[in-house]
């Protein structure tokens, strides 16, 4: 166990439950942690330096990459993933998962179809879904919160049950009739430019995501959390309502790109986004996230997103078939796992005259 | 760059999750169910006993509602369907489960199975004249080799199980994507005596669930009366101790992973030979189902304990709610929002049986969580 693992939660340990802890907490971990510190800049800008190197790669070898059209393409494709990563990023951190996302995103739209042929207006169905994504999410909360149970086995059953309550809502119907003052209105671009508006809303959210958890009390907690929730129990931090809070958060946001994903698509479908949860999870740990929590940052996040949203437009614009894609995507996530934990061990061993493993 | 190592390490990332022991003597419980002793001790085996139990009653109440409500479902025919059905999930179901044991998980085995099942047909279609029972051996040894991927990753690189199978699910489904190419291959392209293998009975039974079921036993004898079988439990209930008293940690990690890979790819040969018609897209989606089989059946999702026969009986049990439903006139639709719910009530059982246990062998005391 090195001193990095515990430092978060010993220093959080050792500060006073009062006003000035959260600043002091910081200072305590950004000096005494400063080799970690360290790490994680090159860990995120690695990352950030494979997706220029892509994008720069992709401008010169494909044909119509390099387009503000396309740019705008490339957005859209990635927003649903954009989303739903930022809460994810965070529940990571702490330690927890959530697979459900992809299925309340499914649920979220089979309601708002079937609510659309009762004939509700979209001014009231909207917030009605994204209420709907904040009781899924709170459901999954409280099991993991107030029950005890691992998030990865409660999210795998909620998962199967919201996307079977899909089905149930909608059935394998699509309601596709949705005025087009909004779906075209979802993929509209800011005036002047090929940016769909969207964008602008995942940079607000990711900036105040990012503040949120880089730049406040809240955030610092959720690294001690994921480093060790015990720990942090019992420097006084309500581990529990910050879980509940943060699945509450994640099923909204999932209902929100739900919302999205069916006016964008212009179809609400109880198979909407159907194996989604693997990819945004696969994009946040491509973003340096581990898996155990307490660590990762989210710039490292919206660069993984933004790689695989990346090589998949390139891919398809250079006419290589998709599944290329499926290789890339595994071959990136476990060499970024993997890389790092072998050149830990081989700079480990280098006194040793024996050959790296 | 230590830092990673650290965190990296499976040893270490879990003993972070679980807190540190001082904190969990103190008299708050700590978060993951203290079950350890589940595979040995009374009240372990007791805990597995009525989680065995309530399955089997759940199975038996299900088969008995179904069977009033249509006469037909115990027909013989429809109880080979059912059986052919839980046979690939419940080979699957063993496998997984072995790997959960020792607390990590193999998210790949859906597509390993679909990349067997594919290799098998290839093989069939490219080299005709080969005998049925080595293109079986060729699915089988592609399984395997998936599993060995995994497991080198997972063990030899310390790289937790969660990361390395997402990743090697989207690779060896590309890698079948890449192969087939958008291509088919159908019952014609296989002979006759392969596809008949579905259809053989021992007894009335299929033998494919024969088979099944043969894995099941095999499976359970070694976990239960082999030395290293036990020391799966050790690794997975507290890896760190387990590596403290000599258990060679590693080779214990990665076994479970080449076995978990041979079964997906025995299950892929099974595949092909009932449904006969091969695509890339066999067997997606399937690595949760299985993870639900286990689950259900009582295998702890963090290691060290559960047992295969409970997980037999959850992937028996989720593939009979899924022949049962359209029969109680259940709308189909139903199906997976009852899966779901199942898995919620599994671990919520899971989790009053431990806290039910925890408070007897600490004599009433009060519990925290």
């Amino acid at each position: 166990m090195g001193p990095e693992v515990d430092d978060p939660t010993t220093s959080a340990a050792a500060a006073p439950p009062e006003r000035p802890a959260p600043t002091a907490r910081v200072g305590a971990v950004g000096s005494a942690g400063s080799a970690l510190r360290s790490l994680l800049r090159t860990r995120e800008a690695s990352i950030v330096g494979v997706l220029v190197a892509s994008v720069l790669g992709a401008s010169l070898m494909v044909d119509g990459f390099a387009t503000g059209r396309n740019a705008g393409f490339l957005i859209l494709d990635v927003t649903a993933i954009a989303l739903i990563a930022l809460p994810m990023t965070l529940v990571i951190i702490t330690g927890e998962i959530d697979l459900s996302v992809a299925s309340t995103l499914g649920l979220t739209s089979a309601v708002m179809g079937q609510l659309w042929v009762a004939g509700l207006p979209l001014e009231a169905i909207v917030p009605l879904c994204v209420l709907l994504g904040s009781a899924l999410g709170a459901l999954n909360g409280l099991l993991v919160t107030v029950a005890g149970l691992p998030s990865l086995a409660v999210t795998i059953g909620s998962m199967a049950m919201y996307r079977g309550l899909a089905y149930v809502v909608l059935g394998d119907r699509a309601v596709a009739d949705f005025p087009f003052s909004w779906t075209g209105g979802a993929t509209a671009r800011l005036p002047g430019t090929d940016v769909p508006w969207i964008a602008l809303l995942i940079a607000v959210l990711a900036v105040v995501f990012g503040i949120l958890l880089h730049a406040t009390p809240v955030g610092r907690s959720l690294y001690a959390i994921g480093s060790n929730d015990e720990a942090t129990r019992f420097s006084g931090i309500s581990v529990r309502w910050t879980k509940l809070w943060l699945f509450v958060v994640s099923g909204t946001v999932a209902a929100g790109a739900g919302v999205f994903w069916t006016l964008q698509y212009g179809s609400a479908r109880a198979d909407n986004a159907f194996g989604l949860e693997l990819s945004v999870v696969a994009a946040v740990l491509l973003g340096g996230v581990s898996i155990f929590g307490g660590r990762g940052a989210l710039v490292g996040v919206l660069a993984g997103v933004l790689l695989l949203g990346t090589i998949r437009n390139a891919l398809m614009l250079a006419d290589v078939s998709s599944d290329v894609l499926d290789i890339v995507t595994g071959l990136l996530l476990v060499v970024s796992v993997v890389l790092p934990t072998t050149l830990a061990r081989v700079r480990e061993r280098r006194p040793r005259p024996a050959p790296p493993s | 760059m230590s830092g990673t190592e650290e965190t990296g390490a499976p040893a270490a990332g879990t003993a972070a999750r679980t807190g540190p022991p001082g904190a969990a003597a103190g008299e708050a419980a700590p978060q993951p169910p203290k079950e350890h002793g589940a595979g040995d001790g009374r009240a372990g085996r007791r805990i597995r006993q009525v989680r065995e139990l309530g399955i089997l009653l759940a199975l038996a109440l299900l088969v008995a509602v179904t069977t009033l409500a249509n006469p037909g479902f115990l027909s013989g025919q429809s109880v080979r369907d059912l059986l052919l059905g839980a046979t690939l999930l419940t080979i699957l179901a063993v496998g997984q489960s072995m790997v959960l044991i020792t607390r990590n998980v193999d998210l790949s085995v859906g597509s390993v199975m679909g990349l067997s099942a594919f290799a098998v047909g290839v093989t069939f279609v490219s080299l005709p004249g080969l005998p049925t029972p080595i293109v079986m051996a060729i699915g089988v040894l592609v399984g395997t080799l998936c599993g060995v991927v995994n497991g080198v990753l997972v063990a030899a690189a310390r790289v937790p199980a969660l990361v390395v199978t997402l990743g090697t699910l989207y690779m060896f489904r590309g890698i079948d994507y890449w192969w087939a190419g958008g291509r088919q291959i159908n019952a014609a392209d296989m002979p006759d005596g392969f596809l008949g293998l579905a259809r053989i009975t021992l007894f009335g039974i299929p033998l494919p669930a024969v088979v099944a079921l043969a894995v099941v036993l095999a499976a359970g004898w070694y976990l239960r009366n082999y030395r290293s079988g036990r020391e799966l439990y050790a690794v997975g209930s507290e890896p760190a101790a387990a590596r403290l008293v000599g258990i060679p940690v590693d080779r214990r990690v990665f076994a479970p992973f080449v076995i978990n890979g041979s079964l997906a790819g025995l299950a892929g040969v099974l595949y092909a030979a009932r449904f006969g018609t091969l695509d890339a897209t066999v067997g997606t989606g399937l690595e949760l189902e299985v993870v639900a089989a286990a689950v259900v059946g009582g295998v702890a999702i963090f290691g060290g304990s559960g047992t295969v026969y409970g997980a037999a009986l959850g992937a028996l049990l989720l593939s009979t709610i899924d022949a049962a439903l359209p029969m109680l006139q259940v709308g189909s639709f139903w199906q997976q929002a009852v899966v779901g719910l199942l898995i919620l009530v599994s671990i919520g059982l899971d989790r009053l049986l431990a806290v039910r246990a925890a408070r007897r062998l600490r004599g009433g005391g009060s519990r925290g969580a």
